[in-house]
């Protein structure tokens, strides 16, 4: 494997990663602040893709964007709804807006499962022929990936460092010190799950329109991937500042797809993927719970085997 | 002025478990009052407190602050005027976050995309100092890695920074050990008496139910069956308030956690 295919490898798994980043960074704010899994994701991600696709197609790219964030925005109030207003379990919700999604999906998409955007003109195209005379030209595809990141990440950040930030990061907290702060925790679900679906939205609407073609089932399976990457984000960062986690969850979706697309390089099957990263998820989240009750299992696992427990 | 009028509630509405808690309950308290309340399990002391805050539904009557009728106010929307302390010093403060951040939620100051300024932390500084514990010096800390008394301290400045009408102490140092609980009544005595806030606590302590404030209420089944104040309450020992609780609902006075010296 020479120098070049290396840096080819690394660079698609940039790309793939920082688009993947932005549902990460989604559910940062849903998952890791409000507290909420929100099970829309999937959904919500298929959305902002086929708005994006449909729109762009009709040939308005940027346009594309915002109808994607739009249009997430509304489904992740539509979940918050459900969960706050409703009395639906949030687990629940976000399943039943998953669900409705497929059928809203194939309807934007003009009754079909599959639109291919090989001659749509998209983000990433308008930006090749803006990089054409530079030595940049084979990277016009993360420039504009980067600056979306980079523009979610830093709004993101300093929006949860404001008032209505610390409102949801509280709700997902303490409630009761929310209400008891006069706060409604019902506005802060749901302005906290509206923003986390523009996000994954967008996420979906840069996947169609960097991969020039829009499947039903471009997010399938993006919440387990998400939320594997968010999980290696938190084991490398730990709990420190809110930038830290913020970036190490940008870092952790690109680890996550370097790590993919390397095994895919040494010839592991592509339909592996959805299973590798729940597996990842599986792992992050029980090896804390085995070291936090290690000595617990070890004393049970000694008295189930015959030698007596110390004492 | 808080004042309930013929308040009816039930617990665990048509359920097997139903209890009327209340039935027309009248009880007025005047604007600067510190009121002690004190009674057995079941007395329905906290339930007071849930039908002022808006956490129950009552079945009638009404809930009057500062003549405004907050009968159908929702909780969050009550506690623009109502300050609230629970026994877990977890209740009040969001534990991942830093203190300063639980401070600026809690202090109404600044709009809603503002961030904590320098103003603002000389401000909190200014406050968490009037605790004398030291946290001023601690503003980015977690509030997790605080002790339960300095929790109970930072919720008591939280409750009480926006001038509240009324605050509500559920036994708030009832988990802390003996001497942080004195450290941390004799705060709230001094805050609430400063700034003349209105305030009602119900203490298992009956020395401090007697020691702290200038009126007390005994409660019994849902009713008040002794109340007393200024100089009349200041005649009383703990050992009168037993034999008037004896003599007002003719039994014992049972309640697990009483301390009565």
């Amino acid at each position: 494997m020479g120098l070049d295919t290396i840096l080819m490898l690394v660079q698609t798994a940039l790309e793939l990663g920082l688009i993947t980043s932005l549902t990460v960074l989604a559910l940062f704010l849903s998952y890791s602040m409000l507290n909420v899994c929100d099970l829309s994701t999937d959904g919500c991600f298929t959305l902002g893709a086929s708005v994006g696709a449909v729109v762009a197609m009709s040939g308005h790219p940027i346009l594309a964007i915002f109808a994607a964030i739009g249009a997430g925005l509304l489904s992740g109030f539509i979940t918050a709804f459900l969960q706050t207003k409703m009395g639906i379990n949030s687990l629940l919700a976000g399943i039943i807006v998953n669900t409705g999604l497929y059928s809203i999906n194939i309807a934007i998409m003009g009754n079909t499962a599959l639109l291919n955007m090989n001659k749509t003109e998209t983000v990433f195209t308008m930006m090749k022929s803006a990089l054409e005379n530079t030595i940049f030209k084979d990277q016009y595809k993360l420039f504009v990936i980067l600056i979306a990141v980079i523009i979610v990440l830093v709004v993101l950040v300093l929006f949860l460092k404001t008032k209505a930030g610390l409102a949801i990061r509280a709700t997902g907290n303490n409630p009761t010190m929310v209400r008891s702060s006069s706060l409604n925790t019902v506005v802060t679900t749901i302005i906290g799950l509206s923003i986390a679906g523009s996000i994954t939205a967008l996420s979906g609407c840069l996947m169609a329109q960097s991969q020039k073609s829009m499947d039903i089932n471009i997010g399938t399976g993006i919440l387990t991937i998400a939320l594997a990457s968010l999980l290696i984000g938190r084991t490398i960062t730990g709990k420190r500042g809110l930038w830290t986690r913020a970036i190490g969850s940008v870092l952790g979706a690109f680890i996550f797809r370097l790590v993919y697309t390397i095994a895919l390089r040494l010839n592991m099957p592509a339909f592996l993927l959805k299973l590798v990263s729940a597996v990842i998820v599986i792992l992050a989240i029980s090896i804390p719970y085995f070291i936090q009750h290690s000595d617990e299992i070890k004393r049970k696992l000694s008295y189930r085997f015959g030698k007596k427990g110390v004492n | 002025m808080l004042e309930l009028k013929d308040v009816t509630v039930v617990l665990s509405r048509s359920t097997i478990n139903e209890k009327k808690v209340f039935d027309n309950l009248s009880l007025t308290i005047n604007d600067g009052d510190f009121v002690t309340i004190i009674g057995s399990n079941g007395a329905g002391k906290s339930t007071l407190f849930n039908t002022i805050c808006g956490n129950v539904p009552t079945m009638s009557g009404s809930v009057i602050l500062d003549g405004e009728d907050i009968t159908y106010l929702p909780e969050h929307k009550r506690a623009r005027k109502i300050g609230r302390l629970f026994q877990d010093p977890n209740s009040g403060t969001a534990p991942d976050m830093s203190i300063e951040e639980n401070l600026f939620l809690a202090s109404g100051r600044g709009h809603w995309l503002s961030g904590i300024k320098k103003v603002d932390r000389e401000y909190f500084k200014e406050q968490l100092s009037t605790l004398g514990m030291g946290l001023e010096d601690k503003l980015s800390r977690p509030v997790k890695l605080l002790s339960g008394g300095q929790r109970q301290a930072v919720t008591l400045l939280m409750a009480t920074m926006s001038k509240p009408s009324l605050l509500l102490l559920d036994e708030h140092t009832a988990a802390l050990d003996p001497k942080t609980a004195d450290i941390v009544l004799d705060m709230t005595n001094k805050i609430v008496t400063e700034n003349k806030i209105t305030c009602l606590m119900i203490t298992h302590n009956m020395q401090s139910a007697l020691d702290f404030g200038n009126r007390t209420l005994m409660m019994q089944n849902g009713n008040i069956i002794f109340d007393t104040r200024d100089d009349e309450r200041a005649k009383l020992t703990v050992n009168d308030l037993l034999v008037k609780f004896k003599e007002n609902s003719g039994k014992e006075f049972t309640n697990d956690r009483a301390l009565l010296s």
